[in-house]
């Protein structure tokens, strides 16, 4: 029986160190694992954790992240309840594993810390390597803080290992901005957060030996379609899933969660949509604005980024005219995830919102609140002139010269 | 007069980003010596670097220079190798680097005989990542992914490099930097796979924690677990198991260099020489 950890009521974490304490109270059984900055300490953790009785469990270092995501596909197929961390390259890396685990539909929680894609080689934060993961077959849930970062840690084992889920989940918290920085965080106690979670019920594992199964085998094109539609379906359904964790969870708690997270939209008449601690940067510059310039700004952040809150992204912007969705990751030759998806959302409602698309942050570039203030202002202007009167995509924060491109064609 | 290193630095990226009494810096600067002797135009060097320390070392060099991804040094510099067969090319990287996540492209570098220099800064830990179990990571030695002790297996690095088949393979340590400058002159002179197994010091990273907390006494450790290959064979195997041997550990001049073999690959398709057969290899399984 693991040795009892000691916690105030209240801590200073950091976003690892906060996740880091979930996968503890969890007891998780095996992590495998290669070190990556930001989200070393994650696993680092988990090792001392293990070393010094808290977990009963196993870490395994691997020679590479492509193993460790391996290591975690075998160890759950095997029936323990498993975890990791990455970040960046080592999540490139993973990606080929990433769909086997949610082709053999196993609830692994991979706890990724966000972080830029070389080349240019970089450290820092960006959203590169989540966008990365979109059409893995994970579910993706997205922090904002270190609190976030512990609350859907935990919340992330009792989504995936739900039977009619049965998917796994990546926890996303922003490179060094959340992971690095210490903030206050009130931990469950080990006994709540382990009841919350609950034990682990394998489902088909390999370890029953009355029952053999095969993980991993091959369909051609008589089976493959049914298959992926039914992975598909699984992450569709898990929405009502999700939304009842969420509401479990705030009983224990008293933390409220949503799919899709609002600030200021009761009477917002612009809005911006972004992912991550940018979002909390939003929310102070849009309380400035309504008090210094009367200016009606809201927020809509999608804290569930895969499954795309399809339908609770249209009601949350329903009613506002004009709307910046903020990606932080090169789009590659595209308009910014975030915007294709956000504009989709709404096309299939009567709202015709004027909806723009800023590429900003790439690589660790801060974020201000004036920038986050000017992004605003410029939507008030679109709204004012029934128009957008700007580049559709702006790169926003760049050194050098303006880059945008496409202008409306809409009168 | 003492040597300048200037011209063969990016003086504006110095100084370096290496902790204090890092080993990096003496391999560095025997490295350049060693091109310098060679006489070597810098423009006809590229050095590729993988990720970590070790993969600083493209940053620092005024050569051509690529700093690609984690253990992937020998795949990149294949491609490099084989597109400019008439240019020197040179890897570096850790031991994570080489033998953990790269492993594979290294044993196959060695495999195919291609004139890469390949040079392990062996340094038995994640150093970047703040001391976490490599490859070489001695047995029963604290890290912060094994607190209780590293129960894994290691890898002799020059072993490996021999059975995979390099034909030139060397161990040297960073307390002998003669002799470093003398194995990189040979190996660079050597016309296939040169391997490169340098042993360095990380005071910081291993030896907080495994009683070696200054460079000098991570550099005495070295120097206790290392002899010249010479004496090393002249021991009882009681007396080589905590050993390593150094110098030039394996030469073979006979085997055939891979731009070589494929000079003739490019020769039959374009007519001027039949197939290549087993006829035209000495060993033929």
């Amino acid at each position: 029986m693991a040795e009892k950890y000691d916690l105030q009521e209240r801590e200073v974490w950091d976003g690892n160190f906060a996740a880091s304490q979930a996968l503890r109270q969890a007891q998780v059984d095996v992590v495998a694992a290669y070190p990556i900055t930001p989200s070393t300490p994650i696993v680092e953790n988990y090792g001392s954790y293990v070393a010094n009785g808290y977990i009963d469990g196993e870490f395994v270092m691997v020679e590479s992240e492509h193993g460790a995501m391996s290591g975690c596909v075998g160890a759950s197929a095997a029936g323990g309840r498993v975890a990791t961390a990455t970040s960046s390259q080592g999540f490139a890396l993973m990606t080929e594993v990433l769909y086997q685990a949610s082709g053999m539909r196993l609830p692994i929680v991979l706890t990724v810390v966000n972080r830029a894609l070389a080349s240019p080689l970089n450290v820092r934060g960006d959203h590169s390597d989540m966008y990365l993961g979109r059409d893995s077959g994970w579910i993706q849930l997205d922090c904002f803080n270190a609190q976030e970062a512990y609350d859907m840690t935990l919340c992330a084992f009792k989504i995936g290992e739900n039977h009619d889920v049965r998917l796994p989940v990546m926890v996303h918290q922003d490179g060094f901005i959340t992971s690095h920085t210490a903030q206050n965080v009130y931990p469950l106690k080990d006994e709540v957060a382990y009841g919350f979670v609950g034990d682990f019920k394998p489902v088909d594992d390999m370890l029953d030996f009355s029952r053999p199964v095969t993980y991993g085998a091959q369909t051609e094109e008589d089976w493959h379609f049914e298959h992926k539609a039914r992975q598909h379906k699984a992450l569709m359904d898990s929405r009502s899933i999700i939304d009842d964790v969420f509401a479990q969870f705030k009983e224990i708690s008293g933390r409220e969660y949503k799919r899709v997270e609002t600030y200021m939209m009761e009477d917002a008449e612009v809005a911006i949509v972004a992912l991550g601690t940018t979002v909390e940067t939003c929310i102070v510059a849009a309380r400035e604005l309504r008090k210094e310039e009367g200016i009606k700004a809201g927020i809509v952040a999608p804290r569930c980024f895969r499954p795309f809150p399809f339908d609770k992204i249209r009601d949350a912007l329903g009613n506002v005219k004009a709307i910046a969705c903020l990606d932080r990751s090169s789009p590659g030759g595209a308009m910014g995830a975030l915007f294709n998806e956000v504009s989709a959302a709404i096309y299939t409602t009567n709202a015709r919102p004027l909806v723009t698309n800023f590429i900003y942050g790439l690589g660790g570039r801060d974020f201000s609140i004036a920038e986050a203030k000017r992004i605003f202002k410029e939507q008030k202007a679109h709204a004012d002139a029934g128009k957008i009167t700007t580049d559709i995509q702006q790169f926003s924060g760049l050194r050098g010269p303006h880059l945008g491109f496409f202008q409306t064609k809409r009168s | 007069m003492a040597f300048n290193y200037d011209n063969y630095l990016r003086l504006e990226k110095m100084p370096t980003l290496w902790c204090w009494g890092c080993g990096d810096g003496v391999i560095l600067k025997a490295f350049i010596r060693a091109v310098d002797k060679l006489g070597w135009s810098k423009d006809d060097v590229c050095v590729v670097s993988g990720i970590g320390c070790s993969g600083r070392f493209s940053s620092y060099v005024d050569f051509n220079t690529i700093h690609t991804t984690h253990g992937r040094t020998v795949a990149f510099a294949t491609g490099v190798k084989l597109a400019n067969p008439d240019k020197h090319v040179i890897c570096v990287g850790g031991d994570g680097d080489a033998l953990a996540i790269g492993g594979n492209h290294t044993i196959h570098g060695c495999r195919r005989n291609i004139d890469i220099n390949f040079i392990v800064i062996n340094n038995f830990i994640y150093g970047l990542t703040n001391s976490q179990t490599s490859p070489t990571t001695p047995q029963g030695m604290w890290t912060v992914s094994q607190k209780a002790g590293n129960i894994d297996p290691t890898f002799d690095a020059c072993e490996l490099a021999i059975a995979a088949g390099a034909t030139f393979v060397a161990r040297e340590k960073v307390t002998e930097p003669r002799k470093l400058e003398k194995v990189f002159i040979e190996g660079f002179k050597h016309r296939g796979f040169s391997f490169f197994d340098i042993l360095s010091n990380c005071h910081i990273n291993l030896g907080r924690k495994n009683k070696m907390q200054s460079a000098m006494e991570n550099l005495n450790w070295i120097d206790a677990i290392t002899a010249p290959k010479k004496k090393y064979d002249e021991m009882t195997p009681d007396e080589q198991l905590n050993l390593f041997p150094t110098g030039i550990l394996k030469q073979d001049t006979e085997a055939r260099e891979y731009c070589d073999m494929y000079e003739d690959i490019k020769a039959a398709q374009q007519g001027k020489r039949g197939l290549v057969t087993q006829d035209d290899f000495k060993k033929k399984i």
